[in-house]
């Protein structure tokens, strides 16, 4: 188990335990309006994490994700507005957890033997087929109003519990994504999902099973974003159908460019600061969508591979620039 | 070992493969010559799985392959390299050869523990790559590789399956002559040990003489001779379709 320890004293490691503590006095130091901000950013940084897993390490972008986010969120809905006695933690994140994944199973069969632009659009085309039935069985989903979601077991303030119980609750489910994601990417299937990235073929010629390993990884992806969805209900305390819209399946997908799609940190950072770009957005102009779309066309001809890639850019040329100074001197 | 019956494949018009029968034996390596657009790649790619044939059937250690897909014949014991290097781009050398042992040991169904914890995969990836003399490269990406050492590193993924059959598409292609030998030097020495067998699309006529037990020249989807590599080199009609005299 000499890889236990390597990798608990790795560098990497220790900026994540350090990170995770900063945010663990969070609720003390932010102002509520940015805390809340915060938490909903949290939600969407292990949505972006589960969409990275496709996107970065498969080679496979979907425009579907919503739907899997929607999946989550609508199971703690539907369990509070139809079995409240059940009404826990205990019973609805698992129950959140097996319908995104029995929703990316049904998705993943479909999609996954195409590539590329057919892989893509087929995302997008059933993201609809899920994002209909909530707008229209308003009997049983609300229709556009949603359903309301209570806070689980408790008699508090909404703000307090969010800023007590549920913002440990959020962090542990946020540290222990972080570290699931970050064995599944280190690990032989994560190799495997790369090569398969890198080139199919070859992959296939090397006995890698590329149909099944691409099928595991949209699996895996739809479900961390399932769970981003129902973590997110409770904050909003609310779900309504726009997040099984495909236009938010482009939100996670934004989120995951502003950070640096070719990265491990890069959902996570984008996640958070599209919160931020998104709510003052809003509040700045009513073409808010506008100013988004503006974002995305200047981060694509700038910042090709997003913040963290260009953090990144900017410091080996910082480096370079040393090096040839002290080779100078 | 590898038996060919029949096989036929044809792409419109044009009889890529047209009705072959082929047979490698075990512990031999043969070498496939023939001029360009002959059907020695799309034989391969019938051998490998890339391409399923019209009609016809293939054998692999006595066992039927011909419609099963390219991961069941890695497993089988087939392995194979391409005629323009076929390569991970994003990962390094070592990771290269690492994916392919992975593989083949079935470990890529393991998704909690990291890939440098298989320490003995990694020392095997080094000794393949030492092999090939690639190690001083290990961290690099392909993209940074001279076109030869992609060659190399292509044939070693290929090497780093321990197949029973390798097919080869023009190993030294794009090999600084330099290396061309020792890199056919270490496989067939390999080859010889592990008691592999190999089927090599080659132009390069002294890898054909200095490498091959055996020698078969294609023309126009068909096998037009078989045998030594001296006799069949020095035979009139094969020179008159390999080198038009």
């Amino acid at each position: 188990m000499s890889w236990v320890y390597r990798k608990i004293s790795s560098a990497t490691f220790i900026g994540y335990a350090i990170f995770m503590a900063i945010l663990l006095f969070m609720p003390y130091i932010l102002p509520r309006q940015h805390f809340i901000l915060l938490s909903y950013g949290i939600a969407y940084a292990i949505a972006a994490l589960g969409f990275n897993l496709l996107a970065t390490y498969t080679g496979l972008i979907s425009f579907g994700h919503g739907a899997f986010f929607a999946a989550g969120a609508y199971a703690v809905a539907m369990i509070a507005r139809y079995a409240p006695q059940y009404y826990s933690f205990k019973v609805v994140f698992p129950a959140a957890i097996l319908s995104a994944l029995l929703l990316s199973a049904f998705f993943g069969a479909i999609c996954i033997r195409h590539t590329r632009l057919f892989f893509a659009i087929l995302t997008l085309a059933l993201t609809m087929l899920v994002y209909v039935p909530l707008v229209k069985f308003y009997y049983i989903t609300g229709g556009s109003d949603g359903l309301r979601v209570p806070l689980p077991g408790a008699n508090m303030n909404r703000l307090e519990f969010l800023a007590d119980v549920y913002w440990y609750f959020l962090l542990a489910s946020f540290a222990a994504a972080l570290a699931i994601m970050r064995l599944i990417v280190t690990s032989p299937f994560g190799k495997a999902l790369q090569a398969i990235r890198d080139n199919e073929v070859r992959a296939e010629l090397v006995g890698i099973p590329v149909k099944r390993y691409k099928f595991y990884a949209f699996v895996i992806s739809g479900t961390f974003t399932g769970y981003a969805g129902a973590l997110w209900s409770i904050i909003n305390g609310q779900v309504t159908p726009e997040i099984a819209d495909w236009l938010f399946s482009g939100e996670i997908v934004y989120m995951t460019l502003l950070g640096g799609l070719g990265s491990f940190s890069g959902p996570v950072i984008g996640a958070v600061l599209f919160t931020y770009i998104k709510l003052y957005a809003m509040g700045y102009t009513e073409y808010w969508m506008l100013l988004m779309g503006a974002t995305i066309v200047v981060l694509t001809l700038l910042l090709p591979s997003g913040i963290v890639g260009g953090v990144k850019s900017l410091e080996r040329l910082i480096f370079k620039r040393r090096g040839v100074q002290s080779a100078g001197g | 070992m590898l038996v060919a019956k029949d096989l036929k494949k044809y792409f419109g018009n044009v009889r890529a493969v047209d009705h072959v029968n082929f047979e490698i034996k075990e512990n031999e390596i043969v070498a496939l010559v023939g001029s360009n657009g002959a059907g020695k790649t799309t034989f391969i790619n019938l051998i490998s799985g890339y391409l399923k044939p019209d009609s016809g059937k293939i054998y692999f250690m006595g066992k039927e392959i011909t419609y099963l897909s390219p991961v069941a014949r890695t497993k089988l014991g087939i392995g194979r390299s391409f005629q323009t290097p076929s390569l991970f781009e994003n990962n390094t050398v070592l990771d290269n050869v690492r994916i392919a042992l992975l593989s083949i040991r079935r470990k890529t169904g393991e998704p909690l523990k990291p890939v440098d914890a298989y320490e003995e995969i990694t020392k095997e990836a080094q000794e393949i790559l030492s092999l090939f003399g690639l190690l001083d490269k290990a961290d690099l990406y392909p993209t940074q590789l001279p076109e030869g050492d992609r060659k190399i590193l292509d044939v070693a993924i290929a090497f780093s399956l321990q197949p029973k059959l390798l097919l080869l598409d023009e190993p030294t292609a794009g090999v600084a002559t330099k290396d061309k030998f020792k890199v056919m030097d270490t496989l067939t020495s390999v080859l010889r040990e592990k008691k592999s067998s190999a089927l090599i699309v080659e132009h390069d006529m002294d890898v054909v003489e200095n490498y091959s037990d055996r020698v078969a020249v294609m023309h126009s989807g068909r096998i037009i001779a078989e045998g030594k590599p001296q006799e069949i080199l020095e035979d009139k009609n094969v020179k008159s379709v390999l080198f038009g005299r």
